[in-house]
């Protein structure tokens, strides 16, 4: 919270700003990179996000495009909502992540209607998929939008700001009674593509099943994870960005950053508090606050990392 | 059986059940068809024991898509709510099935 009084600059907040930054946790992750640590600045459209220095990119996740259940009849709604909120962001983030199931069940319709809301936001977007993007039989739905220059199942780098970010795929494939998984052509890739990075580039990995171990007895996890987190250990700054859980979860671990944003669509439980991780029902007045995106601020100075996640409405 | 898929409901109805179950289920030596429901991310029952020649159904009780997957067996397509996935199992042994979608859900089919 202290961001805001130190990047001020002058624009003081008024009252009606912070409540609307109040609003929005749970829509998205605003990022923001400053000298190498990520910093989240919380709920898009927030104060925050207007005093942002440094590079700031926006995350959202499981918009579940086609999902009409008692969870949520209007999944697309509450992601038109969401990009709504983006595109009243006072700061416009460098770019988008999403850390998949843009859709449901992976039809053509879904993916042309997510397309339809996200592309009104009119940012960059990159995608990783979810198990919900890639149900049709030979993954063609997904790869003919989203595979475009990317590795192997869908993977792939970039950089941005003078961060270097790993687009991973650990949702195919999958092994009878095991977690996520990304695999050894992945890993192989992974190694190599950070080999010739010099250790203080800030990294940030994202995928969509939670990298590090949330709630095995619910699949929430990436079974060799761990060797991925292996070839980041050296490098000065680590962020570590999921979704899939539906609920934002983080936790520190040495340089490591690990966080998961809201999805725009449905709350799932915490781990263990249900019978299954199946879309949570919640009072209709109540949704909203469960559901968001996350914003990411890349700040300079070495400040501790400070993720603040936006609901659609608090 | 209580379960009934809407499909063979609708064919039943239709008084070509001899013709048509044929058609569905060619190898099928048993009238009956044994059911297995997803609930809550787990099949239940989660083993199962039938006879060759048996047929199985499955059905997706949860708002959450799931696949039935035994490696070089056979494959469902994604179920959605209510929907269904039927198996004739022609040959004897142990099937171990799994979602590929939420792969921590496994089940087992033993036909002798």
């Amino acid at each position: 919270m202290s961001d805001h009084d130190h990047h001020d600059e002058g624009n003081g907040i008024s009252r009606r700003r912070v409540l609307e930054c109040m609003t929005w946790a749970g829509t998205g992750v605003l990022w923001t990179v400053t000298g190498g640590v990520p910093h989240s600045l919380g709920m898009v459209g927030s104060a925050q996000a207007a005093e942002a220095t440094g590079m700031t990119f926006l995350q959202i996740s499981d918009s579940h495009v086609g999902f009409d259940k008692p969870a949520n009849p209007n999944a697309l709604g509450t992601l038109e909502e969401a990009i709504n909120k983006v595109r009243a962001m006072p700061a416009k983030p460098s770019f988008m992540i999403h850390t998949g199931d843009i859709t449901h069940l992976s039809k053509a319709q879904e993916f042309d209607d997510a397309e339809r809301i996200i592309s009104q936001a009119k940012l960059d977007v990159h995608y990783v998929p979810g198990e919900h993007d890639i149900i049709d039989e030979e993954i063609k739905l997904y790869k003919e939008r989203y595979g475009r220059g990317t590795k192997g199942g869908g993977w792939y780098s970039f950089d941005a700001g003078g961060v270097h970010f790993v687009g991973l795929v650990n949702v195919a494939n999958l092994k009878g009674g095991g977690l996520g998984s990304l695999g050894n052509d992945q890993l192989e890739w992974l190694e190599d593509d950070l080999k010739g990075k010099s250790k203080s580039t800030p990294v940030v990995l994202f995928a969509h099943i939670p990298l590090w171990t949330v709630y095995p007895q619910w699949g929430w996890g990436t079974e060799d994870g761990a060797r991925a987190l292996d070839y980041v250990k050296g490098f000065g700054s680590v962020t570590v960005l999921n979704g899939h859980i539906h609920q934002v979860m983080q936790k520190v671990e040495g340089n490591v950053t690990f966080h998961t944003a809201r999805s725009t669509a449905f709350p799932q439980p915490a781990p263990g508090t249900a019978p299954s991780p199946g879309p949570m029902k919640v009072e209709d007045a109540k949704l909203r606050s469960l559901l968001g995106v996350a914003s990411i601020n890349f700040k300079q100075n070495n400040q501790p990392l400070a993720i603040i996640d936006t609901p659609l409405q608090g | 059986m209580t379960l009934v898929t809407r499909r063979s409901l609708g064919i039943l109805s239709l008084g070509f059940a001899a013709a048509a179950a044929s058609i569905l289920r060619p190898k099928s030596a048993h009238a009956e068809d044994i059911a297995v429901h997803i609930d809550n991310f787990v099949f239940e029952p989660q083993q199962l024991t039938v006879k060759v020649g048996q047929t199985v159904t499955w059905t997706n009780r949860d708002d959450i898509p799931h696949t039935v997957v035994c490696a070089g067996k056979f494959r469902s397509k994604t179920m959605d709510t209510d929907g269904t996935f039927t198996f004739t199992f022609a040959t004897a042994g142990e099937y171990k099935y799994f979602c590929s979608l939420h792969p921590h859900m496994q089940g087992v089919v033993k036909v002798e």
